[in-house]
């Protein structure tokens, strides 16, 4: 490991293309438990950088730069191997399974015993006032609710940092608020690196990291 | 996932490679050459021999005939009651009444259309009281020399095939603002459909078009069923000769077979030219700006063409089904004197061993080829490319030459080759005819599905096979069962291939009802034809069920 070991998560000269046309360049640290965020139009690329990091990136692109988290080199390594947790606009818990499941899907499998398991996501359940839901269909929950469970879930992966792609976006402004405040400050809590990438002006207040500004795509 | 990477290559080689050796098979014995039987030389005259047989043009011309008059019918009154009626309550109502039809064997819907508009047939039967009529009228209607009551037959069940494959490309254009926007400016439904969304829609559908043309051309269950005797079309024929016990007969049937071929290739070449010709009508009237805002009666005749057709397969059918029961059924009484068990009963312990065949190689050819497909896209997600037209094109090859052409070709591989693995054997042609179907059928569902579940569950920390299993199948189940039930579907109702590989020594329920067809005991049929329609119908049962009681619980998991 040729890297200086730096806690949290370093993107060293990222550079995104598509058909030659540069769509990102960014070179940036976040420290644990802060945020940057990438503030921008849609259609400016924002999402494309948040596939780079979370290694799903269309491979149309043309990309080049490294993800590191705490000195550990992401950039190689395939989706399910970097532990980059995210959340998108919509909860997409799964519909097939019930509340608890969709968290206890995301534990680690080093959280042995079924019983064990299930305890763990109820406790995470009741962490975000959601005590007793999970056999429930998660059909059945507000959006607020299903946000939360969303949310727990990630955090439960163990993930070594947090993508958030416009995660309150879809959410009304009474709720957008609460729902803003606990993910960050489970994310502080965490002591994660998190990326957010929204077009909300208040988002990026919230948060209280940096800003990278991107213009729009021409 | 290792394996997906596998799957590619191996579908292109199931579908494209028995193509490519079965024709050799049928060729080179055209030619003369076939050790296994002691030609060894080169020579035309297998050529010669086949055109010496008598009325052997005829019968190829039927077959011309047949197929192109088949599917330019199938697909005129597809289109224009798509253009006529869509986006309205009756469209959906006959979308209900079409979809299940397309389960049901081509052979079944023969004998059932049969049962209705013989001479001694239900239809005939209901007009006996007003037209005084006391016994069967000496018609030929079945087995007719031009083969119009084959065509009859093959259009009733073309119509809910292309009627359900134009379904599935609807959604993928902006249909209901173009049909706005062309009625805003005064055309008619069916003027403003076929300027403005027809040639999209045909660009979509045609593969399956040729694959109507190359079925109608070369089709032999229904033409045994419904067509005509003297002579019958050429694949009866082949198919006569192909089992002939005399061996060296076959190079006459390879010679045959190329024959066929060539009689496919040229409908494709008439219909590549009535395509250019439709599209130059069209395009001349669209420039012309001809409106046509009056097409009620259009609009009428397509809706009565299309629900006629749908109700014929059910009504023969429902026939298939009384007749099975029936003890004694005379004419002209609209009723069976008696319903009776026996037929069943006295058939049963014969039915049994070709039940089992039936079942077996359908569910083995079923599950091989969902195995290959699930591997399929499951490599497209991971590298992210489909394989485009190229790929599509694949998938219908084996649909768009005539099976008779190329599945001769293996069985005369397989004969050659020595081997006992008949039933192997048989799973093998069948998974060449299930392949493609299961394939179209969940490939739309599977690249629907929102592919940020599977981001969601690698962000977890999970593997692919994990997120597939776990997450892609289950959310999928509903798009799986059906296609499993397509592709049960689709090897039950295999005529041609399960004759040819299984050589009467593997009989299946559809073999088995076609061969009664000259004998005309209908209370017997029934009982093949019906247990022929209830097999893919239980299926689709089970395909709707399973998945409905596995998540039961779930409400995003409903239709």
């Amino acid at each position: 490991m040729t890297q200086p070991e730096r806690a949290g998560l370093s993107l060293r000269d990222i550079a995104i293309r598509l058909d030659g046309r540069l769509l990102i360049a960014l070179d940036a640290h976040v420290a644990p438990g802060e945020t940057l965020t990438v503030m921008g139009p849609s259609g400016s690329g924002k999402s494309t950088l948040l596939a780079y990091i979370g290694g799903f990136l269309d491979p149309i692109f043309d990309a080049q730069g490294q993800v590191l988290v705490d000195g550990v080199d992401l950039t190689a390594l395939p989706a399910d191997a970097r532990h980059a947790g995210i959340l998108f606009q919509d909860p997409l818990l799964f519909p097939h399974m019930s509340v608890a499941s969709n968290i206890a899907f995301a534990l680690p499998p080093d959280v042995k015993g079924r019983a064990n398991r299930r305890a763990i996501a109820e406790k995470a359940l009741a962490e975000v006032d959601l005590a007793g839901f999970g056999p429930r269909d998660p059909d059945t929950l507000s959006g607020g609710q299903k946000a939360r469970v969303a949310l727990q879930r990630v955090l439960l992966s163990r993930p070594r940092l947090l993508l958030l792609d416009e995660p309150f976006a879809k959410l009304d402004m009474s709720l957008r608020a609460q729902t803003r405040r606990l993910v960050f400050d489970q994310a502080r809590a965490a002591k994660l690196p998190v990326i957010l990438v929204t077009h909300d002006a208040a988002d990026a207040e919230a948060a209280g990291g940096a800003v990278f500004e991107m213009n729009g795509a021409p | 996932m290792t394996l997906a990477r596998l799957a590619p290559p191996l579908t292109i080689g199931i579908l494209i490679l028995p193509l490519v050796f079965g024709l050799v098979g049928t060729v080179l014995p055209a030619f003369g050459y076939l050790p296994a039987l002691g030609g060894t030389t080169v020579t035309t005259t297998h050529f010669a021999e086949l055109f010496a047989m008598p009325a052997i043009w005829r019968s190829a011309w039927l077959s011309l005939f047949v197929g192109l008059a088949t599917t330019a019918i199938s697909l005129g009154i597809v289109m224009l009651f798509v253009a006529g009626w869509s986006q309205t309550r009756v469209f959906q109502r006959v979308q209900h009444l079409l979809s299940p039809l397309l389960a049901i064997p081509h052979a079944a819907a023969a004998f059932g259309l049969a049962f209705l508009i013989a001479p001694s047939g239900y239809l005939i039967r209901l007009a006996a009281p007003v037209f005084g009529i006391d016994r069967p009228p000496d018609l030929l209607i079945i087995n007719d020399p031009l083969g119009l009551t084959m065509m009859a037959g093959l259009i009733v069940k073309e119509i809910p095939f292309l009627f359900l494959v134009t379904l599935a490309a609807l959604p993928q254009l902006p249909h209901r603002p173009t049909m706005q926007l062309t009625s805003a400016m005064g055309y008619g439904r069916v003027a403003g459909f076929a300027y403005a969304l027809a040639p999209r829609v045909y660009r979509q559908i045609r593969f399956a078009v040729y694959a109507v043309i190359a079925y109608a051309t070369s089709v032999v269950d229904v033409a045994i069923i419904l067509g005509p005797n003297l002579p019958p079309t050429l694949p009866v024929r082949l198919l006569r000769w192909m089992n002939d016990p005399d061996l060296s007969v076959r190079f006459l049937a390879s010679a045959g077979a190329v024959l066929q071929l060539s009689v496919t290739i040229a409908a494709l070449a008439l219909w590549w030219l009535l395509e250019r010709f439709v599209a130059a009508v069209v395009t001349a009237a669209c420039d012309g700006g001809l409106r046509f805002r009056r097409d009620r009666i259009v609009r009428i005749l397509s809706l009565t063409a299309t629900a006629i057709a749908g109700l014929l397969v059910f009504a023969g059918v429902a026939l298939l089904a009384l007749w099975s029961v029936s003890a004694f059924w005379q004419f002209p009484d609209l009723w069976p004197q008696a319903l009776s068990l026996s037929t069943w009963q006295s058939a049963l312990p014969r039915i049994l061993d070709p039940l089992a065949t039936t079942l077996l190689a359908g569910l083995a050819s079923t599950l091989i080829a969902l195995l290959l497909t699930i591997g399929c896209l499951e490599r497209e997600i991971e590298t992210g490319k489909t394989g485009g037209s190229r790929a599509l094109l694949a998938i219908y090859m084996p649909l768009m030459v005539p099976q008779i052409a190329f599945v001769f070709g293996l069985q005369v591989l397989f004969v050659a080759s020595g081997t006992d693995q008949r039933f192997a054997a048989l799973v093998f042609v069948h998974l060449i005819f299930v392949l493609p179907y299961v394939f179209l059928s969940l490939s739309d569902p599977w690249r629907a599905l929102d592919r940020r579940y599977d981001r969601v569950a690698a962000g977890l920390g999970r593997s692919r096979l994990v997120t597939l299993v776990s997450i892609r199948l289950p959310m999928l189940a509903r798009a799986i069962a059906t296609a499993a039930a397509v592709g049960f579907a689709v090897s039950v109702g295999q005529y041609l291939p399960t004759v040819l590989i299984g050589e009467g020594r593997l009989t299946t329920i559809t073999t088995e009802a076609v061969a009664l067809a000259s004998g005309g005991n209908r209370r017997i049929i029934g009982v093949y034809a019906f247990l022929q329609t209830l097999l893919p119908f239980l299926a689709f049962a089970i395909a709707s069920l399973v998945p409905a009681l596995l998540f039961r619980g779930r409400r995003s998991m409903r239709v």
